[in-house]
């Protein structure tokens, strides 16, 4: 039993496609590939159009270069390539280390039944955001180069966020595997994961905490390009705890999406639940978000600042801070006060609205300011952009009308691992839904 | 839980894990970058620009030197004067003209290239040592590195390095001090062609040495500053000139600190967080497991 250290596939029940077998793998592979429900939707329309046009710029973009499809120059080198979808993207992607942190080392039970698709939506982002990075590299295949060690740059930030970027996107990975275990019900496989929950969860949440405050740490090396009110030394520790509210903000708006969307996959108890949830979520994010707000006016002031609020690029500054970083922060406390989660969520987009303009700001708007001809988007690079998120959302759907991801998941608390085969994981499961049930013998659809 | 022998190896073991990985990272950071006070002396360059004619032969030079596309307008053009230039993929320095404060029949030149920090903030920001200080004194870039992530672009505080948008295989271009020939033990090629002298290559402490000189000696000539001794903590190439640099297109905001040191501080950093972050993690699981063992069974769960 202990030598099984690589995770080892054993047959689920003999009426299902074996899943042990690489046959019945592909089999089931094959089986769970195909579309189900309508496939004309207007949302599939829309999001197809984007991918497929936007699949189009990408080969034009590596046919002929950068510049034959961004508005990148030699003056702004970063455009929302990198300021939108990874800087700002990897914010939001923090909601799974909060989440993880709060469950399995805080031991916050109450958080559990969203934890799996935190982590999804996390995992996702990731590999998504690191492919769009791929596409603003300009040669992409030596992307290997840090890793490898044919020239390690130890004294880069950005040789510290690639590094505790590709290893977080495999803890994301571990962590979001018990569900694609359940899928495939290799239970072997996730007994042995499950043993190392709690160590590939402080390693991920170590990791985020580096990586996170690395992305802001990138931008230390630019003192004289970014306007002094973004400037600060303390960039990476702002970094660090705006993911935190990025994170739980992301969190809020995404179950909203879901609750709506796969509503039929929750049962009353956690409906009941998730407005619990919603209001833990918010009062954890006033809290850190009065942190930050309080480092905010710490930098402000011990840099001598105060004069510049008066500028345009201090109204701007006060649009980011007050408008959609304080407002919130009260409008959260006042949605606690009411239990009202309907504003909770109207909060969330508030928030994360706020992060995306503070990390614009940082990677592009407020950077060099003083150019008299300023970046903007192309039209392309914007197009692109909406690309990787379509596909994102087609995986996040795919995943989720498949894998134990919205409800409670089967055996997640099970500290001991006390539910040890499939049986025990399967009436649990259909305990969450009753569409579980069907979903859950594998080989009926919807379709 | 209980804490068996097996739990508490693979624990200790990817903390030792995480350990190894944060020291070796540590060690490295710790080295800084070579330093003139290291005992290198590096070659640079001291451009004088009151005696700059504005003839562009250094420009001329380095594109034969670096086989760089012949430019569109000749280099005996004087219609290039009329707009700055900054240096591009083709063009590693350029010379542009500046109205002169103190004599206006008499308009300065000022060649821009890459300064050849001491401390180069392109190489310390690169991931993959595309960017390397050479001992000779050249900041070189390593082609067959780079991955374009174009993170010295941002990092330079001169914005030297330019990239090439247009192509499918992009490159990082800038001046590398004519590497080859400085190791051979010549001067850069554009020292070599200006017929004015109004470039001296050498060691950089002797070059401090003749441009002070210069300025004690004629002190109506020069404003009493070598712009690039102490900017950004030293560059190797280093100007000269009659009226205030602020004038004649150079930002004085940068600061002496060398770069690099902008981000030691957090970088020091990081192998402490990757060393106790987890050690305190493992320590809360640990105490809150055995709190829930104790309490959880009569008062029952928090939630």
């Amino acid at each position: 039993m202990k030598s099984n250290v690589t995770p080892m596939p054993i047959p689920g029940k003999p009426a299902d496609p074996d899943t042990g077998t690489l046959k019945g793998f592909l089999r089931f592979l094959a089986q769970e590939l195909k579309p189900r429900g309508k496939v004309l939707t207007p949302f599939n329309v829309v999001t197809g159009i984007i991918i497929l046009v936007g699949i189009a710029i990408i080969a034009v973009r590596f046919a002929r270069g950068l510049g034959a499809v961004t508005n990148l120059s030699q003056e702004y080198p970063w455009g929302i390539w990198i300021g939108f979808d990874v800087v700002t993207g990897v914010a939001f992607a923090g909601g799974a280390y909060i989440l993880t942190f709060a469950v399995h080392i805080l031991k916050v039970k109450k958080y559990e039944p969203i934890v799996r698709a935190t982590v999804l939506n996390g995992f996702l982002a990731y590999v998504f955001y690191s492919g769009a990075l791929l596409l603003d590299l300009g040669r992409p295949w030596n992307v290997v180069n840090p890793i490898i060690g044919n020239a390690f740059g130890y004294g880069s930030v950005l040789f510290l966020v690639a590094w505790h970027f590709l290893l977080y996107t495999l803890v994301l990975f571990v962590e979001i595997s018990p569900a694609i275990a359940d899928w495939l019900k290799w239970v072997k496989a996730k007994r042995i994961i499950q043993k190392v929950t709690t160590a590939t969860i402080i390693v991920g949440v170590t990791l985020s905490t580096l990586h996170q405050a690395g992305l802001g740490g990138l931008f230390l090396t630019a003192p004289s390009k970014i306007h002094p009110l973004w400037y600060s030394s303390n960039i990476p520790v702002l970094f660090f705890i705006s993911s935190m509210f990025a994170g739980f903000s992301m969190i809020i708006i995404e179950s909203m999406f879901t609750h709506r969307i796969f509503s039929d996959r929750l049962d009353e108890a956690h409906r009941a639940s998730h407005n619990k949830i919603l209001l833990g979520l918010a009062k954890g994010s006033a809290s850190v978000m009065a942190a930050y707000l309080f480092l905010k006016v710490i930098d402000l002031t011990h840099g001598h600042q105060l004069g510049l609020l008066l500028t345009p690029m201090g109204y701007w500054y006060l649009l980011e801070v007050a408008g959609f970083t304080l407002l919130p922060l009260v409008l959260y406390v006042v949605a606690i006060r009411e239990q009202s989660t309907r504003l909770v969520q109207w909060t969330a987009i508030l928030t994360a609205i706020g992060v995306i303009l503070n990390r614009l700001n940082i990677s592009v708007i407020a950077f060099k300011w003083y150019e008299a001809v300023r970046y903007y988007p192309s039209w392309m690079e914007i197009w692109v952009t909406l690309a990787v998120i379509s596909m994102e959302l087609w995986v996040f759907r795919w995943v989720i009308t498949r894998m134990p991801i919205i409800g409670a998941p089967p055996d997640f608390t099970a500290e001991g691992g006390t539910l040890n085969n499939l049986d025990d994981a399967e009436v649990v499961r259909w305990k969450v839904s009753s569409r579980w049930k069907v979903s859950s013998s594998w080989k009926v659809s919807a379709s | 839980m209980t804490i068996s022998r097996r739990n508490f190896l693979k624990v200790a073991g990817a903390a030792g894990g995480i350990l190894l990985a944060g020291g070796a990272k540590s060690a490295r950071t710790a080295q800084t970058p070579q330093t003139s006070s290291g005992g290198v002396e590096f070659n640079g360059m001291l451009i004088d620009t009151t005696k700059c004619i504005g003839c562009r032969a250094c420009e001329e030079a380095c594109n034969e030197e670096n086989k760089l596309p012949k430019p569109t307008v000749s280099f005996s053009a004087e219609s290039v004067f009329e707009e700055k230039r900054e240096t591009t993929p083709d063009a590693y320095v350029v010379v542009n003209r500046f109205p002169n404060g103190k004599n206006p029949d008499k308009p300065v030149f000022v060649r821009r290239q890459c300064m050849h920090c001491t401390e180069p903030s392109c190489a310390s920001a690169c991931l993959c040592k595309a960017m390397e200080k050479m001992p000779e004194g050249p900041t070189v870039y390593h082609k067959d590195r780079c991955m374009g992530c174009r993170y010295c672009m941002i990092s330079c505080p001169f914005d030297i390095p330019k990239f090439e948008y247009n192509s499918p295989s992009p490159f990082v271009k800038k001046c590398i001090g004519c590497y080859d020939r400085v190791a051979r033990g010549e001067q850069p090629a554009c020292a070599e062609a200006c017929p004015e002298g109004a470039t001296l290559f050498g060691k950089r402490r002797d070059l401090i040495e003749e441009a002070r000189k210069r300025i004690y000696q004629n002190p109506d000539r020069y404003h009493p500053r070598i712009y690039g001794e102490h900017e950004v903590g030293g560059t190797g190439y280093m100007y000269l000139s009659a009226v205030p640099f602020r004038t004649i297109g150079f930002r004085i905001d940068l600061g002496t600190k060398h770069y690099p040191e902008l981000t030691s501080g957090f970088l020091s950093a990081v192998p402490l967080v990757d060393i106790l972050w987890p050690a305190v993690l493992f320590g809360f699981n640990y105490l809150i497991s055995d709190r829930e063992e104790e309490g959880g069974k009569e008062s029952g769960d928090e939630e």
